[in-house]
Formats: C-alpha cells, sequence, structure tokens
C-alpha cells in the first residue's frame, strides 16, 4: 500500500490557535503558517511552548481554541489518513529497546501499512546500521538511536515533519548528519518545522524563524544573518 | 486496518516479552506469592478456611493483573513509544484492543498457573465445572483488562501512576470482582451451584459489554491529550 496517496496537502496553517492544560497556558493565539520547502525555525526559551506546538501540530492534542489547517482543512475532516504525512522525531526516541533496529522498523512500517521488505533495509543503509540491523537497540549508542529514530519518523515519507529538540546530546558530525537530512527534506517538498533552543545550530539551516515566549508567538520571518542579536533582543539573554 | 493494528501491536508485544520476560516472570511471581501467603494465613493443620479460595483466586488475579498493566504501560512510556504508536494512520482504538489482547493473555497464562495452584492448597474443587469456571474467569479478566488497559494507557505520562491506577480501577472493576468471586465461590459449594454461577456470569458478560464499549469508545478522545 502506499500511503502516499490520499491525503495530502502543501501548507500547514494554524489559526489563531490556544492551548490550555487546566488553568495554565500553554500556547496564546498562534497563527503561522508554514508551506512546502520551508524549514521553520521554532525558536524560544524552555517552557516557550514550543513542544506543545509540535504536539498539536503532531494532531497527539486538540487546540483549546482555534484551529490547525492541512492544505486548508482541519484535521477533524481529514481523519486517522492525515497522519500517513506526518513524521515526527522527538528527543525521545520512539523506539523499543528491547527490540532490534530491523524489527523496530518493520513494527513501524507495517503500523503505517507499507511493505518492509526492502524499504527498512534501505533505512537501515541510510543510518548507517546495517551491519547492526539485528542488534537490540538498548546496546546502540545515542548517535545510533537518534539515527535510527530519524529513518523510523521518515519511513512513510511524511510531508509535514516535526523535530522536537532532535539535536539533544549528539555529537557534532551526528548534528551535520541531521541537518543535511533536513535540508534535503525539504528540497523535496517537505514542511519542515524544527523546535530547538540551539540558535547556533538553526542560524543557516532554518528558512522561517519563528520566536515564542511565554505561549505567544512574538515574531514570524524569513531567516537572516544575525539570528542571535534578533533572538536577544526580542525574547531575552541566551 | 483495525484488527491489523490490533494484531501487530500484540506481536509487537509479544516479541518484546519473548526477549525478556519481564512481566510475564513479575506477574506469575506476584501472583504465586500472594497465594503462599493466604496459604500460610488461611490453611490451619492441613485444613483451609471456609469459602476463602474464590476469594483468594480473584484478588490475585486482581493484585498481579494491576501489577501487569503497570509494566505493560511502563514499556510504552520509556522512548515515548506511546506517542508513536498514537501517530500511526490506525483508528487509536485498535491499538487500545492490541494492548487488550497483550493483557488478556497475560493473564490466562497467570491464571492457568493460579487455578490449580488455589485448588491444590486450599483443596477446593474449582475445577468440578471446567467450562464455567474458565467461563467466569475469561468473562472477569476481560472486564478487569478492559478498564485496566484504558486507565494504565491514561496515566501513562502521569507522575504517580503507580499510586493512581490501582486507586482509579479497583472501585470501578468491584463490581466485576464481587461478580468472579461469588460465580467461583457458587462452584466450590457442594454440590456445586450452576444456576448461581451461570447467573454471575450473565452478570460479568453485562458488565464487560459496558466496560468494553465505553472504553473503545472514549480511548481515542482521552489519548488525545
Amino acid at each position: 500500500m502506499d500511503v502516499t496517496v490520499g491525503v495530502d496537502f502543501d501548507s500547514v496553517q494554524l489559526v489563531d490557535v490556544s492551548r490550555h492544560f487546566g488553568r495554565r497556558r500553554a500556547l496564546a493565539n498562534i497563527s503561522l503558517t508554514a508551506g512546502a520547502g520551508d524549514i521553520v525555525g521554532l525558536l524560544g526559551p524552555n517552557g516557550a511552548g514550543k513542544s506543545t506546538l509540535i504536539t498539536l501540530l503532531a494532531t497527539l492534542a486538540a487546540p483549546s481554541k482555534g484551529e490547525v489547517r492541512y492544505g486548508g482543512q482541519p484535521a477533524s475532516r481529514l481523519g486517522p489518513a492525515l497522519r500517513t504525512r506526518i513524521g515526527l522525531l522527538a528527543h525521545e526516541l520512539h523506539l523499543y529497546p528491547e527490540l532490534s533496529a530491523r524489527q523496530n522498523l518493520v513494527f513501524f512500517a507495517e503500523l503505517y501499512g507499507l511493505d518492509p521488505r526492502g524499504l527498512v533495509d534501505a533505512a537501515l543503509e541510510s543510518a548507517g546500521l546495517t551491519d547492526r540491523a539485528d542488534d537490540a537497540v538498548n546496546g546502540f549508542s545515542r548517535g545510533m538511536r537518534q539515527r535510527l529514530a530519524l529513518e523510523r519518523a521518515l519511513l512513510h515519507r511524511p510531508r509535514l515533519v516535526l523535530f522536537d529538540e532532535p539535536f539533544t546530546g549528539l555529537d557534532d558530525h551526528a548534528v551535520g548528519l541531521i541537518a543535511d537530512r533536513l535540508r534535503a527534506l525539504a528540497a523535496a517538498g517537505a514542511i519542515v518545522v524544527l523546535a530547538t533552543h540551539d540558535l547556533d545550530l538553526a542560524d543557516g539551516l532554518v528558512t522561517r524563524v519563528a520566536l515564542i515566549r511565554n505561549g505567544r508567538l512574538i515574531s514570524d520571518e524569513p531567516a537572516a544573518p544575525g539570528l542571535r542579536a534578533r533572538y536577544r533582543a526580542q525574547v531575552g539573554a541566551h | 486496518m483495525f484488527f491489523r493494528t490490533a494484531w501487530l501491536v500484540l506481536r509487537k508485544d509479544i516479541a518484546i516479552e519473548a526477549k525478556s520476560f519481564e512481566v510475564l516472570t513479575t506477574t506469575l511471581f506476584f501472583a504465586v506469592a500472594c497465594v503462599l501467603i493466604f496459604a500460610f494465613a488461611f490453611v490451619k493443620e492441613g485444613r483451609p478456611v471456609e469459602d476463602a479460595a474464590a476469594g483468594i483466586l480473584w484478588i490475585a488475579i486482581a493484585f498481579s493483573g494491576t501489577l501487569a498493566l503497570g509494566r505493560t504501560f511502563e514499556r510504552e512510556r520509556y522512548g515515548e513509544t506511546l506517542r508513536a504508536l498514537l501517530l500511526a494512520p490506525a483508528p487509536r482504538a485498535a491499538l487500545y484492543v492490541g494492548k487488550l489482547l497483550g493483557m488478556l493473555a497475560l493473564l490466562a497464562i497467570a491464571e492457568a498457573l493460579l487455578a490449580p495452584m488455589v485448588a491444590l492448597m486450599f483443596q477446593a474443587a474449582l475445577f468440578s465445572r471446567p467450562l464455567l469456571l474458565v467461563g467466569l474467569l475469561a468473562g472477569g479478566t476481560l472486564g478487569f483488562c478492559a478498564v485496566g488497559t484504558l486507565f494504565a494507557a491514561m496515566l501513562v505520562r502521569a507522575r504517580s501512576r503507580d499510586v493512581l491506577l490501582p486507586i482509579l480501577l479497583y472501585p470501578i472493576i468491584i463490581p466485576v470482582i464481587i461478580a468472579g468471586v461469588r460465580g467461583t465461590a457458587a462452584l466450590l459449594s457442594t454440590p456445586p451451584d450452576d444456576a448461581t454461577a451461570i447467573m454471575w456470569l450473565g452478570i460479568l458478560g453485562a458488565f464487560d459489554t459496558v466496560f468494553l464499549t465505553l472504553s473503545l469508545w472514549t480511548f481515542e478522545p482521552l489519548m488525545t491529550e
């Protein structure tokens, strides 16, 4: 089954989105649009609401107010098929440590209705784990796990690729590999949303910058040199 | 897609358990320890306290089942894999059914050990009506797991999940445990009271239908944070 057939979209739009957890306001009146080829950097200090925004975009939570639209349509109208076009890589890797790299990929491929033959071998090769394919993930280094998690998140060729602090704990080589992959995804027409507070990494990688503080979007503009200075001016010291 | 997803989740859980035997061994160890402790308390000079066996069997099932629920979902918490499952383009209720089937299989194994053990240690004629016993165990276990799986999934990200799970679960499943105990006690009377056991089996069936329907209905909204 080709999961790319069916639901597809070339933009994602947050329309006046707010999200509350009990009395705590995590996001307030966020409006933001991202299109195919964009790498949107969600920047802000810890607790700003970046991860909540990623969670809403991933359909793992619903907004308390407002709407998230995928190609102009709300998630509720598109149903579970929408999730065939969304991929998420977070700091937590979404892998089963007891299973081997191959077993993890086969499980998630089948869960997405994909034929794992060929696809899984290609993903293992792309992660540089072909010779460790049948080893349990709990024996892998952080970098190996992250590469595997990246392939897992991209197995179904998502249109909307969400990264939530994907570079935490990685060495420069691993960071470079993921950044290159991220650029390639955007070049291929994916909508990439990257939540991070690593300004050095975001500078030169993202094509648009959305600054968030205390759950509010304080700026949304094309990326330009001098990101750290603008961040300091708008968000505070970093 | 629904049943295929449920099967994939069940198969994945079996594959993990086959590698570690972690949940199975801790559940069985706890269940056996529970029955042994009761045996020391309620069997004096080789004679068990009358009518204790049914209650002890169901307490052992409920306690070991609670432990298994916590451990099974602890796996999904590590690495936040439950979120990855929820991201899959399948009906989210299918994920619930997959986890539920895994719990049912686990408790079936525990009960296959517990029932003969209770029968032996408490000199209880549990197997005088084997089909009714299997029906009561299946009905009670389904009701327990239907609610337990829902609550355990809901509490995956809660800090006090180990404390909250029994606090939330036991008040809801008390009718199931009572029906199981009374039905099993009817089988242990002399002669076995088939009519009463069948009545409790019917009540269990009604509870199961309600709990399963509500759980399937509420799983998706409850899991969408």
